[in-house]
């Protein structure tokens, strides 16, 4: 089910052309490698969550060309980034940035780890004044175990 | 005709789960025994129902009705036959029809094989699986009802989607919808022990066996989809972080933690209120599923019910569902208690931090899935969380959880030493630590990556082999390996899993961090190196296919002058879709992948090629497999076979007296 739909919207988008294609690839590895690296994490627009890097879409593929043409005009990664940031919005980015409420995304993983290892340590605390506390029998259930034991 | 039987069949079986969620549960509150016996011939009629109404669209799809709209949508005349089986929930409505179909049937399975189910408690199982049906039933009816007519039907259907015509996707949904509603199972049993006030190691043994098939299920489900995308999408991508993905990916975590901390409850009665919440989740999880996918509420997520009425209809399904079995947690929840005791050191702990973990890990991926939503509809920022995010704030639980995981499962319940535990896996530190290194060294300059899925994956089996050897005591060798084959099949169960794990994890770092891709357009004749490889376009031709065109490529790999594969890479086109796709030719070795691709011809002669190295690739999904393979061992241990055999013996003393 989930591939159908991912698949199903993939194909919205016409499968014209497949990714990177070679015609696009610059000359001097060194760039292109680099240009990879920045495609993959920039967000084919018209795309489901697809890289500009894998996607298949037109635009995609205008994209991957603009990032090219950034690199050779000179720019370092972060400049071309913010280039298309700038043009596009921070939906671009598949790597949402730290700044303001995406605070909460990048920590909810450590913040919830903490409280979860704190609960648990709670919890294996209070185990452990119950453990403590059930240890010496109450006068009554000792007469329960005598009278058991007895039977 | 069938069709309206299927569709009448619908019909009556949600009346027949209307009658299996209230008298039951009434019967199972007053106890009149002849109330909660209504809960097994409904449970059994509603199975057979929906199975007739299954069967009779399935029936449409074979036999190409094209008065249904459903078909017309889907399918063609000259579609293969698997695919027209298939076609039957490749679809919306159709796969809602199986979600259905299936919760039938583990009701039914419940009420089968629950003979030594306390009857109060299994009345009031079927009655909660019931009301789930009921929601579902009343969803496919009023919101996405398979059995439309049209009035005036076409000559010949629309077809279906050429990428979902393939073998792998055309078992994937169902593996995904058995891990998925399997779950349901665990739900009802956590609802109805809320209801009876009442956790002990017998509920535990019961909802285990359930928990364990459904990730089974869901494991060899999530194996598939990422095996296909592998071959069909043309890079060899497995994995990519998509909501829908994602869908699947948390009720897995979920079930997984969920059957972890039923050993616990089982072997210790301690945890029981937190099995419970797992419970509710991990089905809960299920239904976010579901309605991410359905609704389409996430933009990035175009499933094929962009209808907002049945996004809003599953949201209410599930407000309800997690609504009132949280309410009813909360009310409930302080009356299980606990009674086994354990230190710090211990079993228990280990497995309350494989909780912790995988619980972390799923909500991690629950936020990363629903942030762009939030930050949209809070913030108004309109944003993506894509691969980026996942691969950093993800993979830390995995590799928390895998080295702990060893020590868990050498640790001894109720109190243990870590000194005397680490010992036997001092080996396999060593070696793990020494393999990691040895890569580091060999690699040269690339990535931590490699290196580390290597030290995990011999580590994870590593441990599982020491789990087993310390499992067979001391002595002779001979005496070892005759208790190590007698060992019980939950052991062989856990470490196989274990060990799964471990190799799924190498495979996807080394594929990851090893991969050699090589991009370029070649003339036909042209040789070109690929990593150790040299690959040979030798020929474009034409071939004709059932109801496609193809462009095949002959290609040949050698290596040092010795031929290692001839491959076909193929690039088809579906008439009837219109629609182009990339058949990729893989040559499979334990040791790489070797993956070619054929595009477009270029303007200047030639045509683009893709070509990959993909070391290790296929470990991914072996692992998966053997984790899979691990939890059946595991579901047929001595255990759940007694409590069948029991409660054969129980009625034959009854027939005897």
């Amino acid at each position: 089910m989930k591939r159908l739909a991912l698949i199903l919207a993939l194909l919205l988008a016409p499968l014209a052309t497949q990714a990177v294609q070679p015609d696009e690839m610059l000359k001097d590895p060194g760039l292109e490698a680099r240009a990879r690296h920045i495609s993959e994490g920039l967000r084919c627009l018209v795309c489901r969550n697809e890289s500009i890097d894998d996607s298949d879409a037109s635009l995609a593929h205008d994209l991957r060309v603009l990032v090219r043409q950034r690199l050779l005009a000179g720019d370092t990664d972060a400049q071309v980034v913010q280039y298309l940031v700038n043009r596009y919005g921070e939906f671009v980015l598949l790597k949402p940035t730290t700044g303001g409420a995406n605070l909460i995304l990048w920590s909810s993983g450590p913040v919830m780890l903490l409280f979860g290892l704190g609960l648990v340590g709670l919890y294996l605390r209070r185990r452990k004044g119950q453990g403590d506390a059930a240890a010496p029998l109450s006068a009554e259930d000792e007469a329960r175990l005598a009278q058991i034991l007895k039977e | 005709m069938i069709t309206e039987l299927g569709h009448f069949a619908l019909i009556l079986a949600l009346a027949v789960a209307l009658i299996q969620m209230v008298v039951p549960l009434v019967g199972a509150q007053k106890g009149w025994p002849g109330w909660m016996a209504v809960a097994d011939p409904a449970a059994t009629t509603q199975f057979i129902l929906v199975a007739f109404s299954f069967g009779a669209l399935m029936w449409a799809f074979v036999t190409d009705d094209f008065s249904l709209r459903l078909v017309v949508d889907n399918s063609h005349t000259l579609k293969p036959l698997l695919y027209k089986i298939a076609g039957t929930w490749g679809n919306h409505e159709g796969s809602m029809l199986l979600w259905v179909l299936i919760l039938s049937l583990f009701g039914a399975m419940a009420s089968v094989f629950g003979g030594n189910l306390p009857p109060r408690l299994r009345a009031r199982v079927l009655a909660v699986q019931a009301s789930i049906g009921v929601a579902f039933y009343i969803f496919i009816l009023f919101t996405s009802n398979p059995f439309l007519r049209l009035a005036q039907p076409p000559l010949n259907g629309q077809g279906m989607n050429p990428l979902l015509q393939d073998p792998g996707l055309a078992f994937h949904p169902p593996f995904l919808y058995l891990g998925y509603v399997g779950l349901s199972m665990a739900f009802s049993f956590a609802v109805a022990a809320l209801i009876e006030g009442r956790v002990d190691a017998a509920w535990a043994r019961w909802v285990r066996p359930w928990t364990l098939a459904a990730w089974v299920f869901l494991t060899i489900g999530i194996a598939l989809g990422s095996w296909w995308s592998y071959y069909v999408l043309g890079w060899g991508g497995f994995w990519f972080w998509d909501p829908v993905e994602n869908a699947s990916l948390m009720p897995w975590l979920f079930a997984a933690a969920l059957l972890h901390s039923a050993i616990v409850v089982e072997k210790r009665e301690a945890l029981k209120s937190w099995t419970i919440l797992l419970a509710i989740l991990a089905f809960g999880f299920s239904l976010i599923g579901t309605f991410l996918v359905r609704s389409g509420v996430i933009t990035s997520v175009h499933a094929f019910a962009n209808d907002p009425r049945r996004g809003v209809f599953i949201l209410v399904i599930l407000g309800l569902f997690m609504g009132g079995a949280l309410m009813l947690y909360a009310a409930r929840a302080g009356a299980m208690e606990a009674k086994g005791v354990f230190s710090t050191v211990s079993r228990e702990t280990a497995l309350v931090l494989n909780n912790v973990l995988l619980a972390v890990s799923a909500f991690v991926v629950f936020i990363g899935t629903i942030w762009p939503l939030v930050a949209e509809l809070a913030f108004n920022r309109k944003l993506s969380v894509g691969p980026p995010f996942f691969d950093l704030a993800f993979p830390p639980f995995l590799i928390a959880l895998a080295l702990i995981m060893p020590f868990g499962t050498l640790m001894p319940w109720k109190r243990g030493s870590l000194a005397r535990t680490a010992r036997p896996l001092l080996a396999g530190a060593v070696l793990a630590l020494a393999l990691g290194a040895l890569a580091w060294a060999m690699q040269s300059g690339r990535s931590a990556l490699g290196p580390v899925g290597l030290a995990l994956g011999t580590w994870l089996v590593a441990g599982a082999a020491v789990d087993l050897m310390t499992r067979t005591g001391r002595g002779a060798v001979g005496n070892r390996l005759g208790r190590l084959m007698r060992l019980p099949r939950a052991d062989w169960g856990r470490t196989t899993a274990h060990a799964g794990l471990g190799i799924a994890i190498f495979g996807i770092c080394g594929v990851l961090a090893w991969q050699t891709e090589d991009i370029r357009i070649a003339k036909v004749g042209e040789s070109f190196p690929v990593g150790a490889y040299t690959v040979t376009l030798n020929a474009v031709r034409k071939a004709p296919g059932p109801n496609y065109e193809a462009t095949v490529a002959d290609m040949t790999v050698t290596r040092a002058g010795a031929t290692v594969a001839v491959l076909h890479p193929e690039k088809r086109f579906y008439p009837i879709a219109g629609m182009p796709t990339t058949n990729a030719a893989i040559s499979r070795g334990v040791m790489r992948d070797i993956y070619l691709v054929v595009g477009d011809p270029q303007d200047n002669g030639g045509y683009a090629v893709r070509s990959y190295i993909k070391p290790f690739a296929d470990w991914i999904w072996i692992g998966c497999l053997i984790m899979a393979a691990g939890g059946v061992l595991s579901l047929t241990d001595r255990r759940y076979r007694i409590a069948v055999g029991a409660r054969r013996a129980a009625t034959a003393q009854v027939a005897a007296e």
